[in-house]
């Protein structure tokens, strides 16, 4: 068991808590980078595709985990980030300006549909961000100038420094480098002025406004940022599906979005890319399970959306924290054996709130 | 010069009037206290103050100012700090995260620097911590500061929500009823503690609040209403005499 001796505030400022932290992170970063020398073409674009995933996460996870507003539409966003990505390359924009341009577009676009969207709360709101995925659907069908409408578009695949998108190396390492450049700057928003504001919305917004936080302003700036998040994690997408057609864009992939912040763990950072490896490994996993099971069940349609509905039925039940959550109740029990206690986590209900104020 | 002025607030729901031509005033560096029985009007008043509610009719003025049309999040960068009677306190979050956002009227980054987490923002909350670390030394939070809302004892908790209230460095603070649901013990200690507030930081205090003895010990002021209509207001010792209070508490 570590005990932290403080002796600075920029101990409660920094990222990295202790040492520990830091070799572990630096390790795994390490780990990371040389990848591509370990396994072969096929799984690093799977990785690839769970650091794109863990991109959208950490957008989705903003949202919903830490300012908690759900949204059933952040395919949405995916949509425009890729839609815009593939017409500007397309048009000749260069990658790297390319992407600050979906950003911002995405960012724009989350402000101005935020705005209104936000005055509703719980069931409405979710309603409301449904339809948004479905107009974005439809928008991507009819407006054939900018998306190609239902035949589909094409992404153009840059180059980097004279190496080709199409190069599996090169692609995983521009998805990594987004991924760490998204976790940095979702944690200082988090340790910042802006992110503590979020957090109080979640969880009392009487409370947050009679400190002086905005409601309005600060919900709509939390959509923003999310739909900024996850229009850079659309950008990435485009390359690598390589062609863009509308219905990748539907409901369900919302939904898996949700999956994976609700299995990765509420209200963490960590939560995110636990559920991106979760949601990418997935679909493999009932892929290899098909074989063994008896046909009359293996070959269904429509085994993988009702094994996902499933998971997250079972993991709100059971685990409402998700992995991350599990995780730190498996670190806690070696910290603390053999005196762990099953009862540190359970949530003591000592006085009901009533809406009084 | 009065610091604090409500002029005849009316609010009703439906029919209902909760409050009904109120009037007071407040001075500068006073302990106000408000007193009544049950659905009274006492929370109303708060929620009108912070502009919680709209007022159907009447004025609020603060320092000279009208604050009766304010928006409900421009009122604690006024210096009108409050808690709230069933606790609202972020609990997921620790002790000093609650603080921290008490100091969020002081925010001088914009999201791009958050983002970058520059040197300024970086020594903003260093700067916050500073102030927050007085506050923690002055309600005795030393214990607590990592601690996450969700596993502290109930007296604590109203301690962090008054240590949050300080924290945004108030003119006027208002208590809607600190003591409920403390031990003797603490309730003694909030007693010290809101006369400090009072002499120390120098902050105007109006306070809710039904345990009497703990009203007359540290009031200078006391205001009785009783279905949304003032009963009587003076000094401690006049309440207590007085013959409307008696008989609304006590009945004939």
């Amino acid at each position: 068991m570590r005990f932290i001796f403080k002796t600075n505030y920029a101990q409660d400022i920094n990222i990295a808590r202790h040492s520990g932290d830091r070799f572990w992170y630096s390790l795994l970063i390490i780990l990371m980078l040389a990848m591509p020398f370990l396994i072969d073409d096929f799984y690093l674009g799977e990785i690839s595709y769970v650091c794109i995933l863990a991109i959208a996460g950490i957008g989705l996870m903003i949202l919903s985990g830490y300012t908690g507003l759900a949204s059933l539409g952040h395919a949405a966003f995916l949509g425009i980030g890729a839609y815009t990505h593939a017409f500007l390359l397309t048009n000749g924009v260069p990658f790297f300006a390319s992407i600050p341009i979906v950003v911002i577009v995405s960012f724009m676009v989350g402000a101005l549909i935020g705005i209104p969207i936000l005055r509703l709360t719980g069931m409405y709101l979710a309603i409301a961000t449904l339809a948004l995925c479905f107009i974005a659907e439809h928008v991507f069908i009819k407006w054939e100038h900018f998306t190609g409408g239902n035949r589909g578009m094409a992404v153009p695949q840059p180059e980097i420094m004279g190496m080709s998108f199409y190069d599996s190396t090169t692609f995983y390492y521009v998805c990594l480098a987004f991924l760490i450049i998204s976790m940095f700057a979702a944690i200082n928003i988090l340790r910042s002025p802006t992110g503590r504001a979020f957090v109080a919305i979640r969880d009392s917004e009487i409370a947050a406004q009679s400190l002086g936080v905005n409601l309005g302003l600060y919900k709509a700036l939390s959509f923003a940022i999310s739909g900024a998040f996850t229009g850079l994690a659309g950008a990435l997408l485009a390359h690598y599906i390589g062609y863009l057609a509308p219905e990748i864009f539907n409901i369900f992939l919302s939904l898996t979005l949700l999956l994976l912040i609700v299995v990765g763990g509420m209200g963490s950072l960590h939560g995110t890319v636990f559920g991106a490896i979760f949601v990418g490994a997935l679909p493999q996993l009932i892929a290899i399970c098909r074989d063994y099971l008896p046909s009359a069940i293996g070959s269904q349609p429509g085994l993988e959306p009702m094994l996902f509905g499933l998971i997250l039925v079972l993991f709100i039940l059971y685990e409402p924290l998700g992995i991350y959550g599990r995780w730190v109740k498996i670190k806690l029990f070696f910290q603390l054996f053999p005196t762990y206690k099953k009862q540190t986590f359970k949530k003591q209900k000592v006085f009901t709130k009533s809406d009084r104020v | 010069m009065s610091l604090f002025e409500v002029k005849n607030i009316t609010v009703s729901f439906g029919g209902v009037k909760a409050l009904n031509d109120v009037s007071f005033t407040v001075d500068k560096g006073e302990i106000f206290t408000i007193i009544g029985p049950n659905g009274a009007g006492k929370s109303t008043l708060f929620n009108v103050i912070s502009r919680i509610y709209e007022p159907s009719n009447g004025e609020i003025f603060f320092d000279g100012e009208n604050i009766s049309k304010i928006k409900p999040h421009n009122i604690s960068s006024l210096g009108i700090a409050r808690t709230f009677q069933n606790l609202e306190l972020f609990e997921n979050a620790t002790v000093l995260q609650n603080m921290l956002l008490g100091r969020h009227i002081y925010k001088k980054t914009n999201i791009l620097s958050e983002i970058l987490f520059t040197n300024k923002a970086r020594q903003q909350e260093r700067d916050h911590r500073l102030k927050i670390e007085e506050v923690i030394d002055f309600l005795d939070l030393q214990h607590y500061r990592d601690t996450l809302i969700n596993g502290l004892p109930y007296g604590v908790r109203k301690n962090v929500e008054l240590a949050r209230a300080l924290c945004t460095a108030p003119t006027l603070l208002l208590l809607d009823e600190p003591s409920s649901g403390l031990t003797n013990e603490e309730t003694n200690d909030l007693g010290f503690w809101i006369k400090d507030i009072q002499s120390l930081l120098g902050i105007t205090i109006i306070m809710i609040e039904h345990d009497m003895s703990f009203v007359n010990k540290v009031s200078d002021r006391i205001l009785a209403l009783n279905y949304g209509e003032i009963l009587a207001s003076g000094l401690p010792s006049e309440i207590k005499e007085n013959a409307d209070v008696k008989q609304a508490y006590m009945g004939e």
